[in-house]
């Protein structure tokens, strides 16, 4: 057993796993964090993307020990800690980007990160952006809604389409 | 100061959020904040872990199973096999196609990755580890993965338990590797009808085995309590209180004693019906430890054992004259369902409602035939987001009205539009048995080739194609029609059951006396957005507003007995249930609004929310009132309280139909496509919600899209299944799929409450033949007649290379 200690939603946290523990279940199983969910345990489907020091990773290929240290955001950290939901959690009910719930927190958690390296994406930049991760409800479209309209209300910008 | 204006019936009818408005999800509120509750996020105090060791082979006999080494490893605490199954008699389990399945392997394996040991552990990692280290000797039997091949008279024999079995559950079975016969229609006068044809097609159409692969695989916890005999299962069921009957008919444990409940569920379309050994094998270990067991599927497991889809050979033959008015149709489908025969179909249809072959179109005479048959592949058979073997059918029929255009030198469209059942000819009997309820064919096509400017589409692939011939372009354009009807909302008593249980839904209404309210339904949301939608219902049927009322689906201790959820038939069914509730409290409501106002009941009329005394608006009860008054002052005799049940049972399926048009760029040099563009016309009827329709078509197109252009179940020769991981298997990202435009046109159901036919499946219904037949049309100039699904970028390459296109 290993300590592995991390900030995981602005909270220092840790526990004694297996060297070979996956960050996934480090957060599902020992924190009860169980936003990120597993859909293929191969790093296809993106259902269990958390942010890692800043960066989308998918968290069912990534060892709980090499986060040791690190400042982890999974999508129950991306409300205000007044309990405002971010920009892209209201935008993804508005524009309808969900359906059974199942990939939309590490698509949130996606388009968080997606939308800090790229403010202004274009559609095209968006698709590819969240490509990495795979819905099997929505097919996409109202997903790169949810994200464009969220970008303006992030840019203060008008933003004119309604969801399908 | 004047008086403040009351609002208008408009007005507090729009604060109802109702039917026919794009009311905002109720469950996206904790879902965007990582607050559903699926079965994985659920942990019980004590619990276990399962695990299975699988088979390597697609078909042997098992000499020996060593469990030693696994039993060994710290953590590990207890081993299933097929051994210790027997002494709780369930080895075997029934299927829902009325044949048996093993539940882990009994003496042989008859695919690849069949369960054979179930290793219960401390840990989920633990269980992994221990169930590698299980050690199976095998013999391997030769390998049958080709269903014509299966059907020949030296065939291997796959199912030895039915040995001397010449009668299965569905009639004689004519082979040892047959499962069943079904026919339905004329024969005598649809063979007359081709004897006559002065044109006649014959092609083998082949819909591939493909998966409904949903982002959530499946999972259950069993919990059995051995002081109370209580078993209490967390699954992924997309129909709970079948899965409920299922384990007391199997099992010791009386009904009343089994609690099942279905939290949220990540995706279902079709998946998640059957029961499959893992749910068996968590139960039984739940039983034998005394703690809770959890099993969830990994990824490769559930694209490699829990239900394929498909897997239909199907030979299309359409008898016409020349003028192009269809005379005769004549569908025999050779079906693969593996190695056991677990198709979750109504009980009586053993091929699902594949006689749903006549389409949209008007055919005097139609014969089907069809011939279900074992091989060694996974055992299956579900309707991935389509009613019962729909889609199947549906290509079938889109296809071979394409090709027999072609051969007649018409235009798809207007061979489709001379043949369509026309609108006074419903409700419509057709040549294998249905009665069509509602439709306006040429309505809806002539809508969707104005949008898309049909004409103007075939004048520029003409251009196109001229230009292709001079060396100009690469490119070829393809233009693909697809018009489907559905058959949906299984289903009437008369002919629709599961097990014997009639396929009504049921749906209980509360209403408390603040005015807010409880409902619960047999039906089970597994992203359909059921929480939002049948609260609309309840709100426009009785004039309380959707916010507040609240629904709850999935534990079969409080909701009602119902079907599930699948087959397009939550609307169709349970919608009409919640209605049907809905106005038995509306009125009861009405009665006590007649004694609270000293009128008659027939003096009063409903206005949105309140009933009014006719003439004199001032007089009226809200609702509101009313579910106070419910509780203290209703009539004398009348029971106090304001609830209802209703069970439905549904008078004829609804037929829900669609126009689908594809425009599509084919590069021949690399097989590669581009979508330039898709429009898809559904009339689903009355119309509830219409961001969540629109949301659902534009996720079945996208899985229609995903079929049509590469997925598939692959299996090699040896039986080694190849498509097994989401590395095979394909599953369109945010950039290869298309860009969907929703449309639609409304005719709404005669026989149901509200006129709804449902929609969820149509889109995959729809599209996957308008995808198909845009890649034929975009070769058919060159004498191409039939290219067989998936139209992955090589194989497209192979057909422009088998046309000499690389020359």
């Amino acid at each position: 057993m290993t300590k592995v200690s991390m900030v995981v939603n602005g909270n220092a946290v840790s526990a004694d796993v297996e060297s070979r523990t996956l960050l996934i279940h480090y957060l599902r199983e020992h924190l009860n964090i169980t936003g990120p969910h597993i859909g293929c345990e191969t790093s296809h489907c993106g259902a269990c993307t958390v942010d890692l020091d800043g960066k989308s990773v998918k968290s069912c290929t990534v060892f709980a020990v090499q986060a040791q240290g690190s400042d982890v955001l999974t999508i129950e950290g991306m409300a205000a800690p007044d309990g405002k939901l971010h920009v892209l959690q209201e935008a993804f009910r508005e524009m309808h980007g969900l359906q059974c719930g199942y990939c939309t927190p590490g698509m949130i958690t996606r388009a968080y990160r997606l939308l800090k390296e790229n403010p202004s994406p274009t559609e095209a930049e968006i698709r590819m952006g969240i490509s990495g991760n795979l819905c099997r409800c929505t097919g996409y479209q109202n997903i790169v809604k949810a994200i464009q309209y969220a970008a303006s209300k992030i840019n203060g910008v008008e933003y004119k389409e309604a969801a399908e | 100061m004047n008086a403040p204006v009351p609002p208008s019936s408009a007005e507090r009818a729009e604060k109802l959020q109702g039917m026919g408005c794009k009311r905002k999800r109720v469950e996206d509120v904790r879902f965007t904040q990582g607050r559903g509750n699926y079965v994985d996020d659920i942990k019980l105090p004590g619990m276990l872990h399962g695990d299975f060791h699988r088979s390597s082979h697609a078909h042997a006999r098992i000499k020996s199973i060593d469990t030693s080494k696994a039993k060994a490893v710290p953590g590990v605490v207890a081993v299933l096999t097929a051994e210790e199954l027997k002494g709780v008699n369930l080895a075997w389990m029934p299927t829902l196609a009325g044949d048996v399945q093993m539940v882990l392997a009994d003496g042989k394996v008859l695919f690849q990755n069949q369960e054979i040991a179930f290793v219960i552990a401390t840990d989920r990692y633990i269980a992994a580890d221990a169930a590698d280290l299980i050690e199976v000797e095998y013999e391997p039997l030769p390998v049958l993965v080709d269903p014509f091949k299966a059907m020949e008279a030296d065939a291997p024999v796959l199912r030895e338990d039915l040995a001397g079995k010449t009668t299965g559950a569905h009639g004689p079975r004519k082979h040892h590797n047959h499962i069943f016969n079904w026919s339905v229609g004329d024969k005598d006068l649809t063979d007359a009808a081709f004897v006559k044809a002065e044109v006649s097609t014959k092609d083998l159409i082949y819909y591939h085995r493909v998966h409904p692969c949903p982002l959530e695989t499946c999972q259950t916890i069993c919990s059995f309590d051995k002081i109370t005999g209580d078993l209490t299962i967390y699954g992924t069921f997309q129909a709970p209180h079948v899965i409920r009957t299922v384990v007391a008919l199997i099992s010791s444990i009386p009904e009343h004693k089994i609690h099942v409940i279905s939290p949220d569920i990540g995706g279902g379309f079709g998946n998640k019906v059957g029961a499959y050994p893992g749910y068996i094998c968590a139960a039984v270990a739940s039983i034998v430890t005394g703690k809770p067991v959890k099993w969830v599927e990994d990824r490769m497991e559930n694209l490699s054992t829990t239900s394929f889809a498909r897997d239909y050979h199907m030979t299309a033959e359409i008898a016409a004259t020349k003028e192009g008015r269809v005379t005769g149709l004549r569908v025999h489908i050779l079906a693969d369902h593996g190695a056991f025969d677990a198709c979750a179909d109504p009980s009586k249809w053993p091929a699902g409602f594949s006689n749903i072959v006549t389409g949209s179109y008007d055919f005097p005479v139609a014969h089907l035939s069809v011939d279900g048959v074992y091989t060694n592949k996974a055992p299956g058979g579900v309707a991935y987001r389509c009613s019962f073997r729909v889609t199947e059918v549906a290509y079938c029929i889109e296809r071979a009205m394409d090709i027999m255009a072609q051969k007649l030198g018409m235009d798809p469209v207007d061979f489709r539009m001379k043949n369509f059942i026309k609108r006074e000819q419903f409700p419509y009997q057709s040549a294998l048995g249905w009665e069509y309820d509602s439709g306006d064919y040429h309505m809806a096509m002539e809508k969707a080739l104005g949008v898309v400017d049909y004409k103007k589409l075939r004048e520029e692939q003409k251009a196109k194609q001229e230009a292709f011939r001079r060396g100009e372009t690469r490119d070829l354009m393809g233009i693909g029609v697809s018009f489907f009807t559905e058959i949906v909302g299984a289903g009437p008593s008369k002919n629709c059951d599961i097990l014997g249980i009639a396929m009504f839904d049921s749906a209980e209404i509360r209403i408390h006396p603040t005015g807010r309210v409880l409902a619960r339904m047999g039906s089970k949301s597994q992203g359909q957005g059921h929480e939002t939608t049948w609260a609309q219902i309840i709100a426009t049927e009785i004039g309380i507003p959707a916010d507040d009322i609240h629904i709850e689906e999935g534990n079969t201790d409080t909701a009602p007995y119902g079907l599930g959820t699948y087959g397009s038939r939550s609307t169709p069914v349970a919608g009409a249930a919640i209605a049907m509730a809905a106005r038995k409290i509306k009125a009861k409501a009405q009665m006590i609004a007649a004694f609270m106002l000293e009128v008659h009941e027939g003096d009063l009329e409903f206005d949105v929310d309140r009933f009014r005394v006719k003439g004199n608006p001032e007089a009226f009860k809200t609702m509101s009132q009313l579910a106070w008054a419910a509780y203290n002052r209703v009539p004398p005799g009348m029971e106090p309280g304001l609830e209802a049940v209703s069970y439905y049972d549904p008078p004829n399926m609804t037929y829900p139909f669609g126009a689908y048009i594809c425009v599509m760029d084919i590069d021949v040099d690399t097989g590669t496509h581009k979508v330039r563009r898709f429009y898809a016309l559904d009339d689903c009827g009355t119309r509830i919600n219409p961001m969540i329709i629109e949301g659902q078509v534009h996720g079945g197109c996208t899985e229609g899209y995903a079929i049509a252009m590469g997925q598939e179940i692959i299996y090699d020769e040896m039986g080694n299944v190849k498509g097994a991981s989401l590395m095979d298997f394909f599953l369109p990202t945010a950039v290869e799929t298309p860009h969907w435009e929703t449309d639609y046109t409304v005719t709404p159901s005669p026989h149901h409450p509200i006129g709804a036919k449902g929609v969820g499946e149509s889109p995959n219904v729809g599209s996957v033949p308008a995808f198909s037949n845009a890649v034929n049309d975009a070769f058919k100039f060159l004498g191409s007649t039939h290219i067989t699904m998936p139209h992955d970028a090589y194989r497209t390459w192979q057909v422009a290379a088998k046309l000499g296109l690389h020359a």
